[in-house]
């Protein structure tokens, strides 16, 4: 039998290599498992506190910024009312929804805060969230081919991913699925990218696009016609309201999304290079591709910890606002195995985001570093990445 | 009257739970007063009494929701949640007041080593806020009373008793009511001075630990657990008898009086065995049951022709998640067991250590 050896290297601008053994590999697993067994273990009260918290503070944040809206004929009343509306809408997405469903609080064994029942405003059905990004995105986190998430279907995220003329419009597809993030979430499921290719008709998918359209449809109901309606003669403002508190809440989140797992430094993996991966080797890979955003308790909030994108990694469902609490141990145990560990201010890693888009839009030019390891021989996968049954 | 129908008919709406989807209008009534729900069931503890050292009463004010769907019976029980250190737990107990009472007053007993009955020991107080469901029950006066009852109890178990005589009482029951109520000691016997003031119920109170109580002719009363001879003392031949305690008491009376009915609430018993595997695995849902092979249950499961949801099957996802509901798992990752409380489990993950019950 050989030996596994995960050989990976930074792609884009040191030259730093960093190798780790099978038994490397399983001290360092064990390493980070105390962690977290650390954390759990002292789960409680201030976990369920907090995050009800956080609920009651968001449900609070809706309610007053949509009663402002009604009277946002006076611009004071507008501005208030949409910013208070933006940021509810933020803490229901990220630190309220997107932990909730991820299992960080169903110890507590309450339907509000349990991972099966959460419902979040916005336009992507609850159950299929779970099974694309708990299962698939957290399963196959950075491998082309597997995690959906690199481009998701429309974008060129990784030089891995075979160059087309279409990808000349990568800059334009970002700044829209920016816009329309919650949409572009809404639809992730659906795999446009395969119906295109034909692997797979759009009967094939009648089902998840009937559980879309009638998550969308409820919420486009109420943002963009009861809401304005029951305002009478200021539907417009509340209209407005409604549409920029959701375009808020689709910029923020792209924003912190987008720089979780593609600033310089991160890494893409194949699919070979994960066969047999051992539990050790998983960390290794999240951590090798993912970037934390340094802030402080307030962005990291906003953020829905997402900004401890790593940890995230590691520890999918350990409640969220432990992440900050385990970080430093985590940096540590990076640092003895010599393991890269990716953090920066969040304009410096969404700036490298952007130009990675722009870059990746242009075909390859001939003097660039040739992708992919040294080891690795080049597959040629045609204009869709394969799907590896 | 009129405006409380009319609130609960407009926040009922559709229109309303369009307006406060997805989350349901609950998520913020509730927000404004915890026990103000359209769909949840829940009370507050409005008065709290520690009468005896080993027991805490509880004065309960449920809110509409329990009061429109339940109507309780003089010796029904009911679930009561509440969250001990961030985890909700569950625990079932009768209520002590008379049928149809506004509010309802539970009396727990002190288990050792039990964490429900411990916490409220130590921590109730007024303004808490508690998950009510569930109501319903066999032990119930029949209809039509019987002219002669006997009412027989054990510890806690005084509590459904004390409902129905309380009701008898409510009636103005003229027939006749004999009670005998096993206690450790007169410390601890639970509502003895009103049972004692009660008009027409000759009243049988047995010390288990001490001595006996005095009797009417001021001599020693019995002692011991029960037998024929307390039933002689207390009401020699009755219509009907009720019996609500420690399964061994009710038993002993059984055998006297075969015709009996009674109810027994046990902490259950929960013992890990020392050989973790062999047990019987039940996957009650589907109504299959498999001799444990030591792999993890949704191997377990698929092996046995079921097909659970599952994602990443490394305990990360939460997508196999299942209810285990008799028995205890162990983690793999982290080698812990379950809890004695329903608990959710990640199955791929998950061992059985002996019999296990799992919702699937």
């Amino acid at each position: 039998m050989s030996q596994q050896k995960i050989t990976s290297q930074q792609k884009i601008t040191s030259q730093q290599k960093t190798t780790m053994s099978p038994e490397q590999a399983e001290a360092f697993g064990r390493e980070l498992d105390a962690i977290k067994d650390r954390v759990l273990a002292d789960l409680g009260e201030q976990d369920a506190d907090y995050i009800r918290r956080v609920i009651k503070a968001q449900r609070a944040l809706e309610v007053a910024g949509r009663g402002l809206l009604f009277a946002g004929i006076l611009p004071p009343a507008w501005l208030a009312g949409t910013a208070m509306l933006a940021v509810a809408k933020i803490l229901d997405n990220m630190e309220i929804g997107h932990n909730i469903m991820h299992g960080q609080y169903d110890w507590m064994g309450d339907p509000a805060t349990s991972s099966r029942e959460f419902e979040w405003d916005n336009a992507c059905p609850g159950d299929q969230w779970r099974h694309s990004h708990n299962y698939m995105h957290h399963t196959h986190t950075n491998v082309v081919g597997l995690d959906r998430d690199i481009g998701y279907g429309i974008l060129r995220m990784s030089e891995d991913q075979p160059w087309r003329p279409y990808f000349l419009g990568n800059p334009v597809y970002a700044f829209l699925l920016m816009v329309l993030f919650q949409y572009g979430v809404a639809l992730h499921e659906m795999e446009t990218e395969r119906i295109r290719a034909g692997e797979i008709t759009l009967a094939d998918k009648r089902e998840t696009l009937e559980g879309i359209w009638r998550k969308t449809r409820r919420q486009t109901l109420k943002d963009y016609v009861a809401f304005p309606l029951l305002a009478g003669p200021f539907a417009p403002f509340v209209f407005t309201g409604n549409l920029s508190a959701n375009l808020i809440r689709n910029v923020w989140s792209y924003m912190i999304i987008f720089c979780g797992h593609f600033p310089d430094g991160t890494q893409e993996f194949t699919v070979e290079e994960t066969q047999n991966e051992t539990r050790g080797m998983w960390s290794f890979r999240q951590i090798l591709g993912s970037a934390n955003l340094t802030g402080g308790r307030l962005f990291h909030l906003l953020s829905g910890n997402l900004s401890h994108q790593i940890e995230h990694h590691l520890f999918p469902d350990m409640p969220a606002r432990r992440y900050a609490e385990v970080a430093p141990a985590v940096r540590e145990v990076c640092e003895r195995y010599a393991v890269p560990y990716n953090a920066g201010p969040l304009p410096r890693q969404f700036g490298t985001v952007v130009r990675k888009i722009v870059r990746l839009a242009l075909p390859p030019r001939k003097h660039d570093e040739p992708k992919g390891k040294p080891d690795e021989t080049n597959v040629d996968r045609g204009d869709v990445p394969a799907r590896i049954a | 009257m009129f405006t409380q129908t009319l609130t609960k008919r407009v926040l009922g709406s559709n229109l309303v739970d369009l307006l406060t989807g997805p989350h349901g209008v609950d998520r913020y009534t509730e927000l404004v007063a915890p026990t103000w729900t359209l769909a949840e069931a829940r009370a507050k503890v409005v008065a709290v009494r520690r009468s005896t050292p080993r027991s805490v009463t509880l004065t309960l004010e449920p809110n509409a929701v329990f009061t429109d769907c339940n109507s309780l019976e003089a010796g029904q029980h009911v679930n009561l949640t509440l969250e001990i250190d961030g985890r909700r737990r569950t625990r079932c107990y009768s209520p002590a007041n008379a049928q149809g009472a506004s509010l309802l007053e539970l009396t727990i007993g002190l288990h050792d080593g039990g964490l429900v009955s411990t916490y409220l020991r130590t921590h109730a107080r007024p303004g808490m806020i508690v998950g009510l469901h569930g109501a319903g029950g066999d032990f119930v006066l029949p209809a039509q009373r019987p002219r002669r009852m006997l009412f027989v109890s054990g510890g806690s178990g005084i509590t459904p008793i004390m409902s129905m005589l309380r009701t008898l009482q409510a009636e103005r029951f003229d027939g006749e009511v004999a009670v005998i109520h096993y206690a450790r000691s007169a410390a601890e016997a639970c509502y003895s001075s009103e049972l004692a003031a009660m008009p027409g119920v000759h009243v049988l109170n047995v010390f288990t630990r001490e001595g006996g109580a005095p009797g009417p002719s001021g001599n020693a009363g019995p002692t011991g657990h029960f037998d024929a001879d307390h039933l002689a003392v207390a009401m020699p031949v009755p219509d009907a008898v009720f019996v609500c305690g420690p399964p061994a008491l009710v038993d002993a009376v059984r055998e006297c009086c075969p015709q009996a009915r009674s109810e027994s609430f046990v902490p259950a018993a929960f013992v890990i065995p020392a050989g973790p595997s062999g047990g019987r695995v039940t996957f009650t849902e589907s109504g299959v049951g498999v001799i444990d092979d030591g792999r993890s249950l949704l191997e377990q499961a698929e092996n046995a022709g079921l097909s659970p949801e599952n994602g990443c099957r490394m305990g990360i996802c939460h997508t196999c998640t299942r209810r285990v509901t008799s028995g205890a798992v162990r983690n793999l990752t982290n080698g812990a067991v379950s809890t004695p409380d329903d608990e959710d489990v990640q199955i791929c993950v998950s061992v059985p250590v002996g019999d296990v019950k799992l919702a699937l």
